[in-house]
């Protein structure tokens, strides 16, 4: 048992990466409100880059810019180069939605998803 | 909205900021940054002038032609970058092998297809950010200052 | 209240699995992680001749893995056109 709780503690970042993704998780699940969604799937996103990111540390290594005349242990730089293509489709997916509840909202006239149900489920 | 106090200072800050963005995006092969993150801080200092002012002076600083324009060049421009490498010899998208010019490394102009590429994917992002925000912020009716 | 109780068993097992997970995976931060192989020791050593800048990681995005760059601009130009056409629809 004292050794589960001590691999916890140095691998502390994955931990609160997974941590983070079920909270993330979680606000998806439970509200109605249909923005409250779109941010659950937002801290979900930020808990996957945490984890690829901090695959790639190594201790006393600093970043990936070449300095002049300085010999020096440079952190793995490919997680970096994926998750930046990885931050971009996380925000376009994001503006799509926003966009999708603007034209939402104005047809029907509400924001709460059980509403909108409630509302297509009896017209005809 | 109207406030003697925003207007006053958004209008001496927002050059400023456009001269960060502008040196994030044109030093992206030296120091951190890039394209992306520099695309960005310039895009959202014309969202701090149309929070400010109001909503048509800040379409009017950026119509929807030139938005377009902007848009579809950036992807052109990289396209284009590329075909010259067919065009030359080697494979589709090369630096050095395409006869691009690499220079010193450690000065301004360097690194060939690096430098080019990143203006153009700059310009690009401030103007997803940028166009993105004034559609979405529109309102139908009156709209008040 | 069934619905409450049901999420919490969901997310409990995803929660457990997930932490478990965590247990079995490589130290944080050791130089032998098999993440850090020969390919990322290839790319810092090379990148200052063969690209000419001194930003390793720029180098990647825009001269070695530049078809990814390419294909993450067509995402963010799919993205504006889908949102502009939704939202400006007569």
């Amino acid at each position: 048992m004292a050794e589960i709780a001590l691999r916890l503690y140095e691998n502390k970042y994955f931990l609160v990466a997974m941590v983070l993704f079920i909270i993330g998780f979680h606000t998806m699940l439970t509200h109605s409100n249909l923005i409250k969604k779109v941010i659950g799937m937002n801290i979900m996103d930020t808990a996957i880059f945490l984890l690829f990111v901090s695959v790639g540390y190594i201790e006393g290594g600093v970043a990936p810019i070449i300095e002049p005349g300085v010999e020096q242990v440079y952190v793995n730089p490919l997680p970096t180069v994926l998750i930046l293509t990885g931050i971009v489709v996380a925000v376009s997916v994001t503006a799509f939605a926003l966009s999708l509840i603007v034209k939402l909202y104005e047809s029907y006239g509400t924001i709460d998803a059980e509403e909108i149900m409630r509302i297509r489920s009896t017209e005809l | 909205m109207e406030d003697v106090i925003i207007r006053f200072i958004s209008r001496i800050i927002v050059p400023f900021i456009q001269v960060y963005g502008l040196y994030v995006i044109l030093h992206g092969h030296l120091t951190p940054g890039g394209s992306f993150s520099g695309g960005a801080v310039l895009g959202s200092s014309m969202i701090l002038f149309a929070l400010s002012f109001n909503l048509e002076r800040g379409a009017k600083k950026l119509t929807h032609d030139a938005s377009t324009v902007l848009e579809c060049g950036g992807i052109l421009w990289f396209t284009v970058l590329g075909l010259y490498g067919i065009f030359a010899g080697a494979n589709f998208l090369t630096n050095q092998g395409a006869g691009f010019n690499l220079g010193v490394p450690g000065q301004a102009v360097s690194g060939g297809i690096i430098m080019l590429v990143t203006i153009g994917l700059g310009l690009k992002v401030a103007s997803t950010v940028i166009t993105l925000f004034y559609s979405l912020i529109e309102v139908e009716g009156d709209s008040h200052g | 209240m069934m619905r409450t109780v049901l999420i919490l068993l969901l997310l409990a097992l995803i929660g457990f699995t997930l932490v478990s997970t965590v247990v079995e995976m490589p130290t944080f931060g050791h130089p032998d992680n098999p993440t850090n192989n020969e390919l990322s020791q290839g790319f810092i050593d090379n990148a200052k001749e063969e690209t000419g800048a001194m930003n390793i990681i720029a180098s990647i995005l825009v001269d070695y893995r530049a078809f990814d760059t390419l294909g993450e601009a067509t995402v963010l130009f799919v993205a504006i056109a889908a949102a502009l056409s939704t939202l400006k629809a007569h």
